[in-house]
């Protein structure tokens, strides 16, 4: 249709487009057809023309995202009972959002303050920056004492995902990403649209609702030397499965083996056991084995600073020199795609790590959070092994860890869920334990159970 | 092993496994960058020691006493929003409300546009990422087009273009020896570019020069475009920072929407509401009806998704508490209009400072150019020595930040231009 109204503006351009001709056909729906039927003349003058045809015209209504358009169906269901399992939002026990207190008094400060908002530089805030990577690796750790590390604020976990993306499509352009098989959905999109080919490696294992170790192991040591492995550091989303210690220096020696790089998504530390440093220590493994690695990082769960954005990527070098050389290209990626990034959550941050008052009670809250999600498993567990007729095993419950569970209902049974029992959760199986409460456990659990044992 | 000095082909050599070390060798090939010309002069700014220095390099308003300045309005709603919102995940396409209140700042209050729900509209990452989201969506919905921007133009518009992989070409508009507008060969470029090109233009304040078309010009212009069934992306970063009047400023857009024209608009609130650090801005494209502009929001959020997921709302928060309170809002209007005078002021006290020094040289065009920045004309050879022997800091293309300029600092400032611009 644009082709068709582009020739004919080059044949007659004037004719149609000349604002001192009226042309009566104008406005007509035959006139170039379709294009017009909408057109609505401009007030200003009968003389004015006609509505361009959109360059865009082509384009179709893209896709709703599978996790977050999730919310906004729940948001436009009116059933009493309807849940929200969909999105890692942590909630409250009456399923409320959550400030945390810590968050509320940095900002206090904050205001008390009266900061200016000076664009930061691209890098990020310097006092984040050195919080977010002593929070990581841990204050002594030798990598920031060497100064090997290169740390830039980004825009929370995709954000810092994305400029590691453009770095590797970059710097080394045919390399490939491994991705868990499932992983987070958008971790697809930001490889593909950075141009990175990724591949899956095996992690879900369906018969165990647990980890496929072995076929973890195979896929990593076929893919081509040199490869990327992305690997959730703890709380994997969408399964809650991670590997346990023993398996994770497993994995690290195949990755050594193989001269692939490890690329670590860290959105939950502090949200999967309850502990900063406990939840860290896969990232340290790697990290003390001297091994250069990435490492994303988000402070939406744990701080609950989910619409601030605020995140970090850190890359782990072999030497300072080459951090700076490496830190220099992040913020050369940066510039072009947003100048430098938001304060407000980098200052709120700041302020919680860098006071040790603040520190201890975020440390606290944390706690609860962690453990309210630990005991809602519980009793969900306890709920659906109480209607449980059958001897299948819902231990997996018990097992995984952080916000989600992977319930090991298919694409059909996911469906019932919502359809029967308005119950929100992505297609995948997922559900977020944030979501749930105590009080919602025994409906949940007869859902569960409905869907698992009568819809295939 | 191959010592990886280039990116590219020397990199499938080491990629291969064969030559690399186990481990450690991963970056050794990356390049240090070059500093971002416009950034890197802050940088060099706050690390030279010298009391007498002077920051007129990047575009952030300052008062009368050099310091940065946060708006009163923005102040009262910061109060009001502190502690009491929760911090749940904005839609991909940001908050509605200050969406809405944005493209009411572009397209008027009482736009028919607005009303027909024909805008397809997202809250951005300040001015770059409302440009960057439309980079890309050219790129994927338009991908054998080009992006006609000016010379000059704001530095990062290259970059931008480029990550987003869509060719740029350039059109005239600085002309040198009047320091004003190269009307003849714009309208050249405009009319010589292939039907449907897409151009890049400043809605007002053109960032670096200061120099805008006239509102006969614009109509000129816009007249051209629909000849040539061109493509018009404005950015405005700087409504009601030029004139002092927002709408004043938006007549290039008003002009082109009331000749039928289906642009596209960033729009910043970095400088007219002093919300730099915020990032938070708009991307809008105008559409033929409100289906197709729902669709084209849906594909803006699908590229937003994967750089950023949603965008961050506390800067967001601010702008729709005051534009949505109307005592705010006036607040607000009286706050940019005393800005754009200071500036104003400042720029005739540079020209008669000058003058008075017996500049051999004519400097009318700091007060022919608007917003913040002036093009003073001098070259990087005579920026460097202001730099180096006066510790006055500004952009190589001779870009002074007018915002940065003060009672204090301008007998100094015109002393030094005359200092190295005295000889010719």
């Amino acid at each position: 249709m644009a082709s068709s109204l582009l020739s004919f503006a080059s044949a007659s351009p004037l004719a149609l487009l000349d604002p001192l001709k009226v042309n009566p056909r104008i406005g007509a729906s035959t006139f170039l057809g379709k294009n017009f039927i909408k057109a609505k003349p401009f007030t200003r003058t009968s003389m004015s023309v006609a509505v361009e045809v959109s360059k865009f015209n082509e384009l179709t209504m893209a896709p709703p995202d599978p996790i977050l358009g999730v919310s906004e169906a729940f948001r436009a269901d009116t059933h009493e009972m309807k849940l929200n399992l969909g999105v890692g939002a942590y909630r409250t026990e009456d399923l409320q959002p959550y400030v945390l207190d810590v968050v509320k008094k940095a900002e206090n400060l904050m205001l008390e303050r009266g900061e200016n908002k000076e664009y930061l530089p691209i890098e990020g805030l310097a006092a984040f920056n050195k919080a977010t990577a002593e929070l990581l690796f841990g204050a002594e750790s030798v990598v920031l004492q060497q100064q090997r590390v290169a740390t830039v604020q980004g825009l929370s976990g995709t954000g810092s995902l994305r400029l590691a993306a453009v770095l590797i499509e970059r710097y080394f352009p045919g390399a490939k990403v491994l991705i868990s098989a499932p992983t987070w959905g958008n971790h697809k999109n930001i490889f593909n649209d950075a141009g990175v080919p990724w591949s899956e490696y095996r992690y879900y294992d369906p018969k165990t609702v647990g980890l496929d170790f072995d076929g973890m192991i195979s896929d990593i040591k076929a893919a081509p030397a040199g490869s990327f492995v992305l690997l959730h550091g703890c709380a994997h989303n969408p399964t809650g499965i991670d590997p346990t210690p023993e398996q994770w220096e497993v994995i690290a020696d195949v990755i050594q083996e193989k001269n692939h790089i490890p690329f670590f998504d860290v959105a939950y530390q502090g949200f999967a056991s309850g502990s900063l440093d406990e939840d860290a220590s896969s990232v340290r493994l790697f990290a003390d084995r001297g091994m250069e690695l990435l490492v994303a990082q988000s402070y939406s769960k744990n701080l609950g600073l989910y619409s601030e954005r605020i995140g970090a990527i850190n890359v782990v070098c072999s030497s300072s020199e080459v951090a700076q050389r490496v830190k220099s290209q992040l913020k050369r990626i940066a510039r072009p795609m947003y100048s430098n990034p938001p304060i407000h959550g980098a200052r709120i941050v700041a302020n919680v790590v860098g006071s040790p008052d603040l520190f201890n009670e975020w440390k606290e809250e944390m706690a609860v959070m962690a453990g309210r999600i630990k005991s809602v498993r519980k009793k969900l567990y306890d709920s659906i092994t109480e209607k449980e007729k059958t001897s299948k095993d819902w231990s997996f419950i018990l097992k995984q860890i952080g916000m989600f569970s992977f319930t090991g209902l298919n694409k059909a049974q996911s469906e019932n869920m919502t359809s029967k029992w308005h119950v929100y959760m992505t297609k995948d199986g997922r559900i977020s334990l944030a979501g749930l409460s105590a009080a919602k456990c025994d409906y949940l659990a007869d859902a569960i159970i409905d869907s698992y044992h009568y819809v295939s | 092993m191959a010592h990886l000095i280039q990116a590219g082909s020397s990199c499938r050599l080491a990629y291969s496994g064969a030559a690399r070390s186990m481990s450690t060798a991963w970056w050794r090939h990356v390049e240090p960058a070059a500093k971002d010309p416009i950034l890197g002069v802050t940088e060099a700014f706050l690390a030279d020691p010298s009391p007498a220095k002077v920051n007129v390099g990047v575009g952030a308003y300052r008062d009368d006493n050099g310091k940065p300045v946060v708006l009163a309005c923005v102040r009262e709603a910061e109060r009001r929003i502190a502690g009491n919102s929760n911090m749940e995940y904005l839609p991909m396409g940001g908050s509605v409300n200050m969406v809405q209140e944005t493209l009411k700042l572009a397209y008027g209050e009482d736009s028919d546009l607005i009303k027909d729900k024909r805008i397809a509209a997202v809250q951005a990452l300040s001015g770059t990422g409302a440009c960057r989201l439309f980079a890309d969506f050219q790129k994927r919905f338009s991908p054998d087009s080009q992006i006609y921007i000016p010379v000059p133009t704001w530095s990062n518009h290259h970059n931008i273009w480029r990550d987003a992989h869509v060719p740029q070409r350039t059109f005239h508009y600085y002309h040198p020896e009047s320091k004003g507008l190269d009307f003849a060969g714009l309208m050249d470029d405009v009319k010589n570019a292939p039907n449907g090109s897409f151009f890049l233009l400043h809605a007002c304040a053109h960032n670096p020069t200061g120099v805008d078309p006239t509102e006969e010009q614009w109509k000129e212009i816009s007249y051209q475009f629909k000849v040539k069934g061109h493509f018009a992306l404005f950015d405005m970063a700087y409504q009601g920072f030029a004139s002092g009047d927002p709408e004043r400023d938006a007549k290039s857009i008003r002009i082109f929407l009331e000749d039928g024209h289906l642009i596209g608009c960033a729009q910043s609130y970095a400088k007219n509401m002093g919300l730099y650090g915020q990032r938070v801005g708009c991307l809008s494209v105008v559409c033929e009806d409100e289906k197709q502009a729902v669709a084209v929001k849906s594909q803006l959020q699908q590229l937003a998704r994967p750089m950023y997921s949603n965008p961050p709302v506390h800067g967001a928060l601010i702008v729709s508490t005051i534009l949505s309170d109307p005592d705010l809002k006036k607040l607000w209007l009286k706050e940019v209009k005393g800005m754009a005078d200071r500036i104003i002021g400042m720029r005739t006290a540079l020209q008669q400072n000058l003058e008075k020094l017996g500049s051999p040289l004519s400097w009318e065009h700091i007060t022919k150019q608007i917003g913040m920045f002036c093009y003073s004309g001098m070259t990087p050879e005579q920026v460097d020595r202001l730099t180096n022997e006066f510790h006055i800091y500004m952009t190589r293309n001779g870009r002074i930040s007018m915002a940065g300029v003060t009672t204090g600092n301008v007998g100094y400032l015109a002393n030094a231009i005359h200092e190295v611009t005295k000889s010719g």
